[in-house]
């Protein structure tokens, strides 16, 4: 465990050594502020519903740019044979570098709270959709990052690996909104398979435990995929 | 210490490593030679636990690979081939979380990065990235990375690659120096390399050892015979056979013509007896031109050359 520990404050550094965090922090905030506030103003609400609505596309494509590196790099330098030839498990290692993109998206949000305390200044802000929306972000992003650091353990070129993660997230996303073609019996099953169907119920204030569960088993089955995909290499 | 036995990995239907067996003794300096593509890297990658072996098992003390992996990447400190480092990482930093991963505690871990960094000389790179450095402070510091937790065994994949004559020398001066009290196997395919520090040279080819034995011993059979090479113009193999075959003392004849016509003999025979003189009168006596007349100790290289050539050197 301790192990795990040292391989996510060793990743979470390197973040903020390169420039890939700044640009990518700035990039979110740059889109989901000037989105937000774009149309705010004409709802005259003080709520923060659009920018949740937001969430779940910028991070389909966000999320994946994040967790790119994480084992492409390895792969491509060969310094994956260093990290495995130390007293770690491969469970460590892919632990440890989930934890650092999920503090990553923890940090990413971080900034984003000026908009809710922004908001209350103008108006009765309510906060229970809110919190909602913060924790129902961080599960979305943990899953995100679970798969996207599946995606990058399939290959050593971080191109590819962002493609695939971002292709794989952004389906997810949009699933439940492609339904409309299709058979009433496959309805519901693919809406509960859609992540922003998830998301849109947790956003609104409500925590329900099937999408908490939902999340959780989205981001453990990733997990295991990595796990696997890692597994295989050696 | 280590015991590998009946070893062998494929990669898809290529066999890399082939039914190796070999035995490390505590305290030795093992060298693993070999052409390019031989299985030497295969073979310390499954040593340290990164491939998994198609069959066969290694034992570590008293550890197997399959059951206790993570207690022998305990033992061992590795050096990968072309030290693949975290190239964003400060040396400092990287060595700082090398020792946290083989949990050090606190006090040990700032003694052993500074015994490190002075053994590798290090000292004046510590704070600058990785990506930054030259090839031989990179496989100094891959050598620092692999010796931090003191361990027992080292494992060095062609320590030298890519260096230049100094580096080299100052690589080899450092495995030596901590040789006299550790375990260590590394590959190379420099042989004056091997000759210069292993106790043990082990050359495999084609994944199959085809020699293993002390060095000393290695050079013995290499310089118990001499070759003689001689470049013969105008001359029938025949009547070379005869008139060459005939002296007393030579123990093989091995004949090739190239593409210009000319014929080139190479004898093998046994020291001290020298049979250049007779050799001289020999052709002599004939009409054949004789361009290159040359007398080689046969060494480590032409042993090496010769198990590990494709079809031989001169056939």
């Amino acid at each position: 465990m301790k192990q795990a520990i040292h391989i996510f404050g060793k990743e979470f550094r390197t973040y903020f050594v390169s420039p890939i965090a700044y640009i990518v922090i700035s990039i979110f905030l740059l889109v989901t502020g000037w989105f937000f506030f774009m149309t705010f103003f004409l709802f005259d609400q003080a709520d923060l519903r659009n920018f949740f609505a937001l969430l779940p596309i910028i991070f389909s494509f966000v999320v994946p740019a994040i967790t790119m590196r994480l084992f492409s790099e390895e792969l491509n330098v060969g310094s994956y044979e260093i990290l495995l030839t130390m007293p770690v498990t491969i469970r460590q290692v892919v632990l440890g570098k989930f934890l650092a993109s999920l503090v990553f998206v923890a940090a990413m949000l971080v900034p984003t709270l000026a908009y809710p305390i922004s908001v209350a200044f103008l108006g009765e802000l309510d906060w229970g959709p809110v919190i909602g929306g913060y924790i129902g972000a961080l599960l979305f992003g943990a899953s995100f990052s679970a798969i996207g650091l599946f995606a990058s353990s399939l290959t050593r070129n971080q191109i590819i690996a962002f493609i695939t993660g971002m292709a794989i997230c952004f389906s997810l996303t949009l699933l439940d909104k492609m339904l409309f073609f299709l058979p009433q019996v496959l309805l519901g099953f693919l809406q509960y398979l859609g992540a922003d169907f998830h998301f849109r119920n947790i956003s609104k204030g409500i925590l329900d435990s099937r999408d908490i569960l939902y999340f959780l088993s989205v981001s453990f089955v990733a997990l295991y995929g990595t796990h696997l995909a890692l597994q295989e290499k050696s | 210490m280590i015991h590998v036995e009946d070893l062998t990995k494929y990669y898809g239907d290529l066999c890399a490593v082939d039914h190796i067996n070999f035995d490390i003794r505590k305290g030795e300096i093992l060298g693993l030679l070999g052409p390019n593509g031989a299985g030497k890297t295969t073979t310390l990658r499954m040593l340290t636990g990164y491939l998994r072996p198609t069959s066969g098992t290694i034992r570590v003390k008293d550890y197997t690979i399959e059951e206790h992996s993570l207690e022998i990447k305990k033992l061992l400190g590795y050096l990968p081939e072309a030290a693949p480092l975290y190239h964003d990482m400060l040396v400092y930093d990287y060595l700082d979380y090398v020792a946290n991963m083989r949990e050090l505690e606190r006090n040990r871990k700032l003694s052993r990065i500074r015994d490190m960094a002075e053994l590798c000389g290090l000292n004046e790179v510590m704070h600058q990235p990785i990506g930054e450095l030259s090839k031989g402070y990179r496989q100094r510091v891959g050598l620092a990375h692999a010796m931090m937790s003191d361990p027992e065994i080292l494992v060095l994949d062609e320590p030298t690659l890519g260096l230049d004559p100094n580096q080299i020398v100052e690589i080899r001066d450092i495995i030596r120096q901590i040789g006299s009290e550790k375990t260590i196997i590394f590959s190379t395919h420099i042989l004056s390399e091997a000759e210069a520090t292993c106790d043990r040279i082990v050359i495999i080819h084609r994944g199959k050892i085809v020699a293993d034995s002390s060095t000393e011993s290695l050079k013995q059979s290499a310089s118990g015979e001499c070759l003689i090479n001689i470049s013969l113009k105008n001359a029938r193999v025949k009547s070379v056979e005869k008139a060459l075959g005939s002296i007393d003392g030579i123990l093989d004849l091995v004949h090739r013509v190239d593409q210009e016509g000319i014929l080139q003999v190479s004898l093998t025979c046994r020291p001290p007896i020298d049979l250049r003189e007779e050799i001289y009168q020999a052709i002599k006596r004939t009409k054949w031109v004789l361009l290159e007349f040359r007398q080689e100790a046969k060494t480590l290289e032409n042993v090496f050359r010769e198990l590990t050539s494709e079809q031989g050197e001169l056939e």
